[in-house]
């Protein structure tokens, strides 16, 4: 039975049972709502949250668990001869392929199920069959494949049985036993609220549940690369250059490299303007100036980061090789120009300034805002001028803030992916020149998982390793810079 | 007041307080200069806004203009209907090879009428001035109305994408040298059949709600499937991401007692928040792809993946909206005889529900315009050409979404595609302007001063 139906079944079930528990309950108070415990609904919502509850959870935990059991179970049974010269994800996704073919094939009437089940490959072409009900096969099916395919399809359609009768007795269970436990007495009220409180711990703990995702999904791919590939050359190594073919270097120091250079030209760009556009905001503006200049800098925040990508590749590349490039005014400086193509560090670390400056903005703003008015008034009564006032007051005052603020914004320069990707160029090279492409650890990540590569290998694998990376160094950053932060805000409540 | 001090007492003063020195001089130049360095800051990031925005809307605004050609096709029925019989099957064996010389041969009778002098004589030299769509287009017309074959109907067919390019001013005489896709010759026609309003520029709805085109095709590139693979993201992000993080955002705020548990959820969430998103995309491809089999490049899977990126920023804005319910909203309740859990979703929701709405559109701004998640679980590379076969089908099927399929232009050979790519953010943006203006009318139409 399609899950679908059984969801739709099961929450037939429950409104059903509203319904009755509140007859129910009504009718064992005599129709008098005064003499309940709980208003008649809660004993409507008691049967139905018995009935429901029980069962989705156990039709979500049977969907996951199912086609693991199910792939270990076959994949056990694989002989060795069909793993040479492939591995077992592959094997694995045709075995799939194939059972998956065959139930089409029922379902469109190509074959019989008897048919299916008892196929014999010497009389069949099985790959002209399932290709004629849109299942293309790479290659002929091979005799183990389609026996795997066949155990595959068999513990699949009893697993999903099973978990028909189950989930569905489940929720009759549960429809029973709330539905035996509703009197006028019983604590309907009560049942529910805290039915409803674990559904928020529930929801709250998707938090933990995601964290854990990510660092699971991190850590186990990539101690499966440095299984295949020496833990000291990714760290220490200093030449990237990947290959499919084997024979991979893959050294993340020239993308850390990349990284930190194109930051730290985002952050050269985006510190100066946005501290000195938080500090004018703040103590100089008008309160209508500030009311107008304010959204529209953010702004800058709110546009989607593939704009910025797009205006690196197409305008600010171009732009800058105009002036940079062999054909530029400073060609003569240097020998044929510092700029070879419109992607480089520049490039991209300009645009991803430009990102960076209301973000920067923000934040200071909020700090120097944080800072207690007696401050400024001392400095005033002693004679300062306002910029003295700021510069040796309020700046010093606020540092530890905008240091924060500023670690926030290197996070989000490190992480940024969009811009790097079309802006940055695609060579991995340590260089000093910032007219140079470089590239950078979410480029790469980019470049490793997109595309027809198989999972297994150490040059798609290396894409989890730079993602943990990237994770680390990002988290690291950010921690401190709370800790910094929450630790300055201490002094002044 | 450090001169009179120097002066010493009951010296009058011996210059006037309106008579500034040299030091004070330097003080106030020092404090016009840093006022200055304050707008110019601001002045510098108002201007690259500006010049972002033009950027995108002068670059962008033709991708709404598209050329077309209008021209009288002869449907041949000794070529397309070589039985005679009408039968639709038997016209499904003309394939658009077929079509392709009936066109070109119609537009060159069309030239010869317009009185052109060109030296161009052969049909075949027509075959860069149209689109190679246009075949196809005529030949679903036949399909659909088999009665039109043996007739002359007038088409409004596409020009090429070098013709577009060159009406719109992209493609110049001197850079086609070694261009194969257009001759000189050829470009003096299309100025002559544009005077002749043969060839004329109309609006591009096949932009807004068309399907993406091959490489080849960049004329007939539009965004309209990928819209709907957004839209169909968005569903995902708003069924999953509200109740979720309404429900935690209750939960944190109201009933989690002060223990390490509720310690440990804050940690996480205000971590996930600054996570980068493109990590996110590693875990739904670990996570959704290679571990629970959901189809690659489905809306269903990028949805989720940006649910759990979006939680975050729903969380905060809704606990925020919460917090600023006055707590004698919940002790009158309380008072009245309800239970806690009564007064939060009888009283401080309803409350709160304004400002839940507007971080919950945020949000779903944000990841609107999200792109780096959905390049890992395979929302790129992919020509999304087929809108999904009803409602359900939609959530499953590969499609791409806006802003992977504007990154999937800007990586295209063919510069034609560029535009596209403008025009794309342009749409991208009245979306993402929309909802935010939505979100602030949300703001003030019902926000509450306590």
């Amino acid at each position: 039975m399609p899950v679908l139906w059984i969801v739709v079944i099961v929450v037939v079930l429950a409104v059903v049972g509203f319904v009755m528990g509140r007859m129910r309950a009504l009718h064992s108070a005599g129709e008098d709502r005064r003499s309940l415990h709980s208003l008649p609904n809660y004993y409507g919502f008691n049967v139905a949250m018995f009935t429901a509850v029980p069962a989705l959870l156990l039709l979500l935990v049977w969907m996951v668990a199912q086609p693991l059991i199910v792939n270990t179970r076959v994949s056990a049974e694989i002989p060795e001869a069909l793993l040479d010269g492939s591995n077992m994800s592959l094997v694995m996704s045709d075995v799939r392929r194939v059972a998956d073919g065959l139930d089409t094939a029922i379902a469109q009437g190509a074959l019989s199920a008897r048919q299916a089940a008892n196929i014999d490959l010497q009389t069949t072409d099985l790959r002209e069959v399932l290709g004629s009900v849109g299942v293309a096969l790479g290659s002929s099916v091979d005799p183990a494949t389609l026996n795997a395919a066949q155990t595959y399809r068999g513990m699949t359609s009893t697993g999903d049985l099973a978990m028909t009768v189950l989930v569905l007795l489940a929720a009759i269970a549960g429809f029973a036993f709330a539905y035996l436990r509703t009197n006028k007495d019983f604590r309907a009220r009560n049942t529910v609220e805290k039915g409803v409180r674990v559904l928020l711990i529930a929801a709250a703990s998707i938090a933990i549940l995601t964290t854990i995702g990510i660092v699971l999904s991190l850590v186990f791919n990539t101690i499966e690369f440095f299984r295949l590939y020496p833990i000291t050359d990714f760290f220490f190594g200093t030449t990237w250059s990947p290959s499919f073919g084997g024979g991979s270097e893959l050294g993340i120091l020239p993308l850390l490299w990349g990284t930190l250079y194109i930051s730290l030209v985002a952050l050269l760009v985006a510190v100066p303007i946005g501290l000195f556009a938080a500090v004018y905001l703040s103590e100089y503006a008008t309160k209508s100036v500030r009311g107008v200049v304010k959204p529209l800098l953010e702004v800058l925040a709110g546009i989607p980061t593939i704009v910025y990508g797009l205006f690196a590749l197409l305008t600010v590349g171009p732009f800058l090789l105009s002036i940079f490039g062999a054909n530029g005014p400073t060609a003569a400086m240097a020998d044929g120009g510092w700029m070879h193509a419109g992607t480089a560090v520049m490039t991209a670390g300009l645009v991803m300034g430009i990102m960076l400056i209301p973000f920067v903005s923000s934040l200071s703003d909020d700090i120097i805002n944080a800072v207690p008015q007696s401050l400024r008034d001392g400095s005033y009564g002693l004679g300062a001028t306002k910029s003295e006032t700021i510069k040796q007051v309020i700046l010093p005052a606020a540092l530890p803030g905008i240091v924060g603020a500023v670690l926030l914004a290197t996070s989000r320069a490190i992480g940024e992916t969009m811009i790097v990707v079309l802006g940055a160029g695609a060579a991995a090279r340590l260089s000093m020149n910032p007219f140079d492409a470089m590239t950078t650890v979410t480029a790469k990540i980019v470049s490793q998982l997109t595309g027809d590569a198989d999972f297994a290998s150490p040059e798609a694998l290396v894409a989890f390793a730079l993602g943990m990376t990237l994770f680390v160094l990002t988290l690291g950053l950010n921690i401190f810079a709370l800790y910094i932060v929450r630790k300055y805000r201490e002094q002044y409540e | 007041m450090s001169d009179a001090t120097q002066h010493g007492a009951g010296q009058p003063a011996t210059r006037s307080l309106h008579h500034l020195d040299a030091r004070t001089k330097r003080r106030n130049a020092s404090e016009k200069r840093f006022k200055a360095l304050g707008i110019g800051a601001i002045g510098i990031g108002l201007a690259f806004l500006v010049i972002l925005l033009v950027t995108i809307v002068s670059n962008g605004a033709t991708a709404f203009q598209q050329t077309f050609v209008e021209v009288p096709v002869y449907l041949d029925a000794a070529k397309l209907d070589k039985k005679g019989n009408r039968d639709p099957e038997d016209l499904k064996k003309a394939t658009t090879f077929t079509y392709k010389p009936l066109i070109e041969k119609a537009l060159l009778d069309a030239v010869e009428k317009s009185g052109a002098t060109t030296d161009l004589a052969k049909a075949k030299d027509m075959k860069n001035l149209i689109s190679a769509s246009a075949a196809s287009q005529v030949r679903d017309a036949v399909l659909a109305d088999p009665s039109l074959i043996g007739t002359t109907v007038d088409f409004k067919i596409l020009a090429s994408s070098r013709v577009d390019s060159y009406l719109k001013g992209r493609v110049h005489r001197d850079e086609i040298a070694k261009d194969k896709n257009i001759t000189v010759a050829q470009l003096d026609l299309v100025d002559q059949l544009r005077d002749a309003g043969i060839i004329h520029k109309g609006f591009n709805w096949a932009f807004i709600f068309g399907a993406d085109a091959s490489d080849s095709r960049a004329e007939q590139a539009g965004i309209g499937i990928s819209m709907l693979g957004s839209f169909y993201m968005m569903l995902v992000v708003l069924v999953l991401a509200l109740p979720i993080g309404v429900a935690a955002s209750i939960y944190l705020e109201e009933f989690a007692p002060k223990n390490r548990f509720t310690d440990l959820i804050e940690v996480n969430i205000s971590n996930l928040a600054a996570v980068p998103s493109i990590v996110f995309g590693i875990l739904g491809l670990a996570v959704f792809i290679q571990f629970a089999h959901l189809p690659q490049s489905a809306p269903l899977v990028g949805g989720l993946v940006l649910t759990l990126m979006t939680l975050p920023t729903i969380i905060i804005s809704t606990r925020a909206a919460l917090k600023a319910v006055p707590p004698s909203i919940r002790d009158a309740a309380l008072g009245v005889g309800a239970s806690k859990m009564q007064s939060v979703f009888h009283h401080v929701l309803p409350l709160a529900m304004p400002g839940i709405l507007t971080g919950t559109i945020i949000g779903l701004a944000q990841a609107l315009g999200e792109t780096a998640p959905l390049l890992l679980i395979g929302m790129v590379g992919y020509i999304a050409t087929n809108s999904p076969d009803g409602f359900l089908d939609g959530f499953v099927s590969p499609n791409s979404a806006m802003p992977a399929q504007i990154y999937e232009w800007a990586k295209r050979a063919d510069p034609a595609f560029y535009e596209r790519a403008w025009g794309g953010i342009i749409i991208l943006l009245i979306f993402l302007l929309g909802m935010n203006i939505i979100a602030i009318i949300l703001r003030r139409k019902f926000e509450r001063r306590w």
